[in-house]
């Protein structure tokens, strides 16, 4: 229970911190931004809309001479009633309506990918594990190849390959041009299609990452005592490989899934990029591209937020596997 | 007298083997083989953009040519020489993880060690602090930070990489420092009278040295993806030349749709082989510091099959001996990654 108390804690504050750390940044930067961002536009020659000036000086709460604390009220408020500012490309539409209608995307295709990529990394990564010294080492140069490459890359490359040049499946959007998202079949096996290239791209990043770890906790892990012991008693070498070794040596391994996905989940954005898919990620970029700074905000936030919840999720898991955290006393 | 003796005299770890000759980290198949690939990108990265052939954005009409004896790595859409743009783009992209990352290990070194040096509650809010920034995503947080920035050149980019970058510095550090703090030879310069800074500057510091290195490659690895992904977003300056940008002009003209496919492999391939050299050192010299991870000499699966596993898995154990459970997975956690 201590544990779990920790736990709590811990994610109310970093959930502070976040939303904390988005209302200073625009407040804290040199310069008023409001104005460099009024410049940028009249240098590009496309000067902004008064209104997109309002929505954006309310956005970074530099309307009225309030004090730094009042605004800081004022900015939980808003968040509790869901009112995360006006995006000035899609003026006048709620930031939060542009945001909820690209999660859902995000959350399916990089949450499936990334439990799909781990669960097969960690499989391959005990198996490498056991066999170590032989034929399967041959693991870590390609491993250390594969995970050195920016995930995006990868998706060109699939992009080349299995879009283009072979054209067995479509390689941008969520789904059919013609169709639009709701609950019938039709729709379904067409993102289902449009899910597959930019999944297994995530995937084909992420992969070796979670092998490698994994093959490394089961090597270390193997070097124990209870191993030998279990070995001596003769179980017979499935049993010690997985119940013995791997269980022990998944512990580490949650606890880095758990730590890498906040850095997993900033590939896949680039990711959906690529492919053009409808998710936070092709949001952001989209963002970027205007300097609509209040969608960019709020994207950080959200993400974030989703990141934090995975976390937790992953703590469950952690629960599961170390008895230790169980009774309270680990950690 | 003898407190002092005692602390000065307790070796870090590499010291003895260094005397017997070569040290262990250079006689590691891994490590001179990734410290041969760094070494050739490190040589381009510092003559690169004197010896490419063109002027990197100059534009030509041969546009979209494949490679050929005038172009070798063929053209962009406006005609401009690829090979000139990798050789050129080898510097900022070097430039900027090397930066990033030196900036952004100093900052793990001071937050992890200090966190774990420290008591009670400032410690406490020390390793928050270092969990909070693990937890949120690097990626939109930079963005939100670039947003912001009066210019864009790859200094500011490389200080953002940085001061997002380094948690995972930090955390293993921290998790060291805190094992050390128990060792007999820290207690004992405590005992006598050290002041803090000493301690951690000359019993805890020489001890996580190795830990500092292999933080500083992956440092390096992660800096380098981080800006050919934001290079790639489009954001940063676009008109210098680096692998980033590369990727984002190639992506801008649809280069993938339309098969260009020698304007975007070189630069995804300078990426992954430099990342991969970084990550060859780094599970090299982690092997020599984890010994763990060592596989004992002579081991191999064919005699192991021959002999029965168990003799083998025996001589393992035997091979590495007592170690501190603690301290070996938090290094793996992160080391390896």
């Amino acid at each position: 229970m201590r544990w779990l108390a920790r736990r709590s804690i811990f994610y109310i504050v970093t959930a502070w911190a976040a939303v904390t750390l988005n209302f200073l940044i625009p407040r804290l930067m040199p310069g008023n931004p409001v104005q460099a961002v009024i410049g940028r536009f009249d240098a590009q020659g496309t000067p902004l809309s008064p209104s997109a000036t309002k929505a954006l000086t309310i956005a970074f709460g530099l309307s009225g001479h309030q004090s730094l604390w009042s605004q800081y009220g004022a900015y939980w408020n808003d968040l509790f009633h869901g009112n995360l500012g006006v995006s000035f490309t899609y003026y006048p539409t709620p930031v939060s309506s542009i945001v909820a209608q690209a999660l859902p995307w995000t959350v399916v295709l990089v949450g499936m990918a990334t439990i799909i990529s781990w669960t097969l990394g960690t499989f391959v990564g005990v198996v490498a594990g056991w066999r170590r010294g032989g034929r399967w080492d041959a693991v870590i140069p390609v491993g250390t190849f594969f995970r050195g490459i920016p995930q995006f890359w990868i998706g060109l490359l699939a992009v080349t390959v299995l879009g283009v040049a072979l054209g067995v499946l479509p390689v941008s959007g969520g789904y059919a041009s013609g169709l639009s998202p709701s609950f019938t079949g039709t729709f379904a096996v067409s993102a289902l299609q449009h899910s597959v290239l930019p999944a297994l791209t995530i995937i084909g990043g992420s992969f070796a990452g979670h092998l490698l770890t994994m093959r490394n906790m089961m090597v270390t892990s193997l070097s124990e005592d209870y191993v030998t012991i279990a070995e001596a008693k003769g179980l017979p070498p499935r049993r010690v490989m997985l119940r013995y070794a791997a269980r022990n040596a998944l512990i580490p391994s949650v606890v880095g899934f758990a730590l890498e996905l906040g850095f997993a989940v900033s590939g896949a954005l680039v990711v959906e990029k690529v492919f053009s898919y409808p998710g936070v990620g092709y949001v952001l970029f989209q963002a970027i591209g205007g300097e609509d700074y209040p969608l960019i905000q709020a994207i950080f936030l959200v993400i974030t937020l989703s990141v934090l919840v995975a976390n937790i999720a992953a703590d469950v898991v952690f629960v599961l596997v170390d008895p230790r955290a169980r009774e309270g006393a680990g950690q | 007298m003898t407190d002092t003796l005692i602390a000065e005299t307790a070796p870090p770890d590499e010291g003895w083997r260094r005397r017997r000759g070569l040290p262990a980290w250079a006689r590691s198949r891994k490590v001179v083989a990734g410290a041969s690939l760094l070494g050739i990108f490190v040589l381009l990265a510092l003559i690169g953009p004197v010896i490419a052939p063109d002027n990197p954005s100059m534009s030509t009409t041969a546009t979209l040519a494949p490679p050929s004896l005038a172009h070798l790595l063929g053209t962009t859409n406006t005609g401009q020489d690829v090979l000139s743009q990798v050789l050129a783009g080898a510097r900022e992209s070097m430039e900027v993880a090397v930066v990033a990352a030196i900036i952004g290990e100093g900052l793990a070194v001071v937050i992890g060690i200090t966190a774990g040096y420290l008591d009670g509650v400032a410690g406490e809010i020390l390793a928050m602090l270092i969990n909070i920034f693990l937890v949120i995503p690097v990626l939109p947080l930079e963005i939100v930070l670039a947003g912001f920035l009066e210019q864009k050149g790859w200094f500011p980019i490389a200080l953002i990489i940085a001061a997002t970058a380094w948690p995972w510095g930090a955390r293993i550090l921290r998790a060291q420092t805190r094992t050390l703090r128990k060792r007999d030879y820290v207690e004992a310069a405590r005992i006598a009278g050290d002041p803090g800074w000493r301690i951690i500057g000359f019993e805890i510091l020489p001890n996580v040295s190795a830990l500092i290195i292999t933080g500083m490659l992956f440092h390096i690895l992660v800096a380098l993806v981080v800006q050919s992904s934001l290079a790639f977003l489009g954001i940063g300056d676009l008109t210098t030349w680096s692998w980033g940008t590369m990727l984002y002009w190639a992506d801008d003209a649809s280069a993938f749709l339309t098969g260009a496919w020698w304007w975007y492999v070189p630069p995804g391939i300078c990426l992954a082989l430099v990342g991969m050299g970084l990550a060859l050192v780094n599970l090299g010299l982690d092997e020599v510091i984890n010994p763990r991870l060592r596989l004992p000499k002579g081991f191999k699966l064919q005699r192991e099959r021959r002999f029965g596993r168990r003799a083998a898995v025996a001589a393992t154990a035997v091979a590495a001996g007592p170690a501190d459970p603690g301290t070996a997975t938090e290094t793996d956690a992160g080391g390896t990654r």
